[in-house]
């Protein structure tokens, strides 16, 4: 067999990379074209009535957790990496917990057991005998209880990417800072933040394209933001046109995030080389700010996982729902498939995208990676319909071409599969795989690549014999994390799956849409224990990271550091 | 990317394996597909009990309405549905607008279900009635004080009402209602005035509208009657919140109370018609009827069904008789209205 010659070779890599770009597109051509569209009126309502406080609501929404996820992801991130204290080695994966728990399971259960009527409040009227006017009691349901309620339940995407950050900084930049007379608090604010900082904003970006696309969780906290207003504008107000313009507005922001983040990536280049990676020596904390630093750090554990997992348990436990547990098997099954399947093909596609663009830097290739990563922040009802609406046209077409030519159609075959699904899930999610990836590959020194053709491989050798062995475990990274994001998805996998197939958070949707909470807690328990697993994978994986042993120097990637655990 | 392609490759040929599998499960035998947005497990035992009466083999797939309908709507003269069934009579009339059933003649239906709950044509059927009731505090007003839906806009009740968002289609029908009843702008000062007499921003389900109630936060609140029943039998904390409130059904000296409906229809492509209005036939029986009535506290439509003991005891009342299909048509409107009103 003849070898393909280079350009050929290169002109594959970019077509395919073009083409998954166009397919994540599909669902968002939608969207788009629905400019300059007439909406018979509703989108001139929308701006005389509800559009201001949307628009209010969610630019304070995404703020307030950005802030928030930073605060605690960065701070929680370098108190277990640079500092020893009590539980610090418990912390390193706890902190990982609440990925486990989907967002509006978190809103579900704070917003019941906070509200007026809830145990809580009333526990405190009765014990004190209080009425209504006697005390204030801070509202779950408000614009502040949401901020805090996704803020727990999302920081660990800043957790991960800025304590991958952290134990890449080598001790020596670290020693030095402090050589030069910088306390360690100026050290970290001064040196090591900034370092990160580019690692810390990828987190932040999937932080904030979650918190602009969220609907669940924001409407059982009663807000109203964009993408609540999008799903109402859909179904009540009967304008998917409207519905569509309103998400270009999220469309905007987001490319607006991107041409900020894009901007910081380039500083990447500045950083200083390192000689040595050695891992920088943890300072041990006096009792009393260890007891400080552990409860900074468990808040957040107990508020996004801890508690919820309990009163899930305890409603389970109380009035659990029996058909869950007898369907359990079935229904775990399914979700483990569609989100192993799932998160294989996000992470496949994302090395392709990922691998092309470094390779093929064109503005091409940079434009299709930016449309790839585009789906994440369109809330997840809105890409569904944009997929269904792609496949259905895409059939419909197929099948009239065949009743002309045979008289016989043979009917939908990929509307109501698993293909759909699967089709769906990568438009949202393949931002989060690609993102996790190119963040690793920025990370492999390009020194390497010439190295590599100087010794005469070629664009796909150096990708399996030198980017993937290094990139193995930001692959898995990216692997665990969408998995448990397919594992907690909810509107796509409920309007595109087959006849009869139910998922865990399908089953979730069907109890909590009745208002049965206490019979959906046991399918959550079950979505929370196999979300837990992923979880723990991803906190072995960063932890191994931390030995000594595989931050050992290699001089074939000086700089940027390597990523750690690859030479063992 | 060799790994990735090859675990690609696997990956593929064993969803086509699945896709062929379900395809053919799906061709083999006699079969109804049915598209609901009634996701109760007590429906589910109907259904299974329909294939064991019929052979029929039951395929289901249950999702929100709006985006069932949107999907037949784009699946079109293809749609593998035959039957869909969805809640609230908004959803049913829009359903109809789109032009996604067909009419269906049937002496059996026509018998079991009265004429102001299914279509005139027989494009949809009712299955089940809930209606829209105020709980009033039991402490802190008196018997009589409320009486009607009118009554929640009036001043007296400032800070004292309790009531969901305008997202919630139960609540755009009672506007679409009242809409028919009172024309629009009476029914937009209606609305203005509800957003004054507010407890609190509208949040929460309608469960939590009447557990508002028993806890002090309002006075009177707006719910399903089958939230109600559901709490009288719940845990004992929701026991105990609901020996608090007592149900009044509004407007029976003049329109009577406002009823909605869940219904079914058949899907205009059905391929499978004929097993379609088996099924709706069954679901239409009596015994059908009293399980799904049963099963989510909702009042049969067909008259000869037994009605539950919990909702005997809530006594007998009249109903609005407005045509579904009337306020499912104000719906648009209601919104616009509750939008405009700052009804959250």
């Amino acid at each position: 067999m003849s070898k393909p010659t280079q350009p050929l070779r290169s002109a594959c890599t970019v077509i395919l990379c073009v083409l998954i770009a166009g397919l994540v597109a599909v669902p968002l051509l939608q969207i788009i074209s629905s400019v300059g569209q007439s909406s018979d009126g509703t989108w001139q309502h929308l701006q005389e009535t509800v559009l201001p406080g949307y628009l209010w609501n969610t630019l304070v929404l995404a703020l307030s957790v950005g802030l928030l996820t930073t605060i605690i992801g960065v701070g929680t991130a370098w108190l277990v990496t640079s500092c020893r204290f009590p539980g610090s080695g418990i912390l390193e994966w706890a902190l990982l917990l609440p990925l486990a728990i989907p967002s509006y399971l978190l809103a579900y259960a704070a917003t019941d057991v906070l509200q007026f009527s809830g145990p809580v409040q009333t526990l405190l009227r009765n014990t004190f005998d209080w009425s209504r006017a006697d005390y204030w009691f801070p509202n779950a349901r408000s614009l502040p209880g949401a901020s805090v309620i996704l803020s727990v339940n999302l920081y660990p995407y800043v957790y991960l990417a800025s304590r991958a950050a952290f134990l890449e900084q080598s001790a020596c930049v670290r020693e030095m800072s402090r050589t030069l007379g910088l306390g360690s608090w100026q050290s970290f604010f001064r040196v090591s933040l900034p370092m990160a900082r580019p690692s810390i904003f990828i987190g932040l970006s999937l932080v904030i394209m979650e918190t602009l696309s969220e609907f669940g969780a924001v409407d059982y906290c009663a807000v109203d933001t964009l993408a609540t207003g999008i799903y109402r504008t859909w179904t009540s107000r009967g304008s998917l046109i409207a519905a569509s313009q309103l998400s270009l507005c999220l469309l905007g922001a987001v490319a607006f995030l991107i041409a900020f983040e894009s901007v910081s990536r380039a500083s990447l280049r500045f950083h200083s080389s390192d000689e040595s990676n050695r891992v920088a020596a943890c300072i041990p904390l006096s009792l009393f700010r260890g007891l400080a630093a552990s409860l900074f750090c468990w808040l957040p554990i107990v508020a996004g996982f801890l508690l919820p997992t309990l009163i899930f348990t305890h409603k389970t436990w109380v009035n659990g729902d029996q058909r869950a547990v007898e369907m359990l098997a079935d229904l775990g099954t399914h979700s483990l498939i569609l989100a192993t399947i799932a998160a294989a093909l996000a992470v496949g596609l994302g090395v392709h995208v990922a691998h092309a663009r470094r390779t093929h830097p064109t503005m091409l290739v940079k434009m299709a990676a930016r449309i790839s990563g585009l789906g994440y922040a369109i809330p997840g009802g809105v890409i569904a319909m944009g997929v269904l609406g792609a496949i259905l046209h895409a059939e419909n077409g197929l099948n009239d071409a065949f009743e002309f030519l045979f008289s016989w159609s043979p009917g939908f075959f990929f509307s109501g599969s698993i293909l759909a699904l699967l089709f769906a899930y990568q438009t949202r999610f393949l931002a989060v795989s690609l993102g996790v990836i190119q963040a690793g590959l920025t990370r492999v020194s390009p020194d390497l690549d010439a190295v590599s053709r100087t010794l005469g491989k070629s664009g796909i050798k150096i990708l399996t014999q030198v980017h993937l062995p290094i990139l193995k475990r930001t692959l898995l990274c990216a692997f665990m994390l969408v998995f448990v994001d397919v594992l907690k998805e909810l509107p796509a996998t409920l309007i595109l799956r087959p006849f009869n197939f139910e998922t865990l958070a399908v089953r979730i949707y069907q109890l909590a849409s009745d208002e049965r909470l206490d019979e959906a807690s046991t399918a959550a328990i079950a979505i929370i224990a196999t979300g837990i697993i992923p979880v723990i994978v991803l906190s072995k994986l960063m932890s191994r990271g931390n030995s000594p042993k595989s931050h050992r120097h290699d001089p074939t990637t000086a700089n940027p550091p390597p990523l750690p655990s690859n030479h063992d | 990317m060799l790994l990735a392609s090859f675990r690609g490759v696997i990956l593929t040929s064993r969803i086509a394996t699945f896709v062929l599998l379900t395809t053919c499960l799906l061709h083999a035998e006699e079969v109804v597909n049915v598209y609901s947005a009634r996701h109760y497990d007590t429906d589910d035992s109907i259904y299974d009990e329909f294939t064991a009466k019929t052979g029929i083999k039951v395929n289901l797939n249950s999702a929100s309405s709006d985006a069932l309908i949107e999907r037949l709507q784009r699946e079109g003269k293809r749609s593998p549905a035959d039957v869909f069934i969805t809640v609230d009579a908004g959803r049913l009339f829009q359903a109809e607008q789109k032009d996604i059933f067909q009419p269906i003649k049937s002496a059996t239906l026509e018998k079991q279900i009265p004429a102001n709950l299914r279509h005139p044509d027989g494009l949809w059927f009712g299955l089940t009635k809930r209606a829209r009731i105020i709980l009033r505090s039991k402490d802190r007003t008196k018997k009589g004080e409320i009486k009607t839906y009118e009554d929640l806009a009036n001043p007296k009740w400032k800070g004292k009402v309790l009531i969901r968002g305008s997202s919630n289609v139960y609540n755009q029908s009672l506007v679409g209602s009242i809409i028919e009843a009172q024309g629009k702008s009476g029914a937009e000062a209606w609305c203005k005035g509800v957003v004054a007499n507010m407890a609190r921003p509208p949040q929460g389900g309608d469960r939590d509208q009447i557990k508002g109630v028993a806890a002090g936060e309002g006075d009177v609140a707006v719910a399903n009657s089958y939230y109600f029943a559901r709490m009288l039998s719940g845990t004992p904390e929701e026991r105990e919140a609901a020996s608090k409130v007592e149900v009044v059904f509004p407007n029976q000296e003049n329109r009577g109370t406002h009823v909605n409906l869940s219904g079914v229809g058949v899907v205009k492509a059905a391929p499978n018609k004929a097993n379609a209005i088996k099924f709706i036939e069954f679901l239409a029986s009596d015994r059908a009827q009293e399980v799904f009535a049963k099963g989510n506290n909702e009042y049969p439509v067909a008259p000869s069904a037994q009605t539950i003991p919990v909702l005997k005891e809530f006594g007998e009342f009249k109903e609005d008789k407005v045509n579904a299909a009337k306020f499912g048509n104000n719906n648009t409107e209601a919104i616009r209205m509750m939008d405009r009103a700052g009804w959250r």
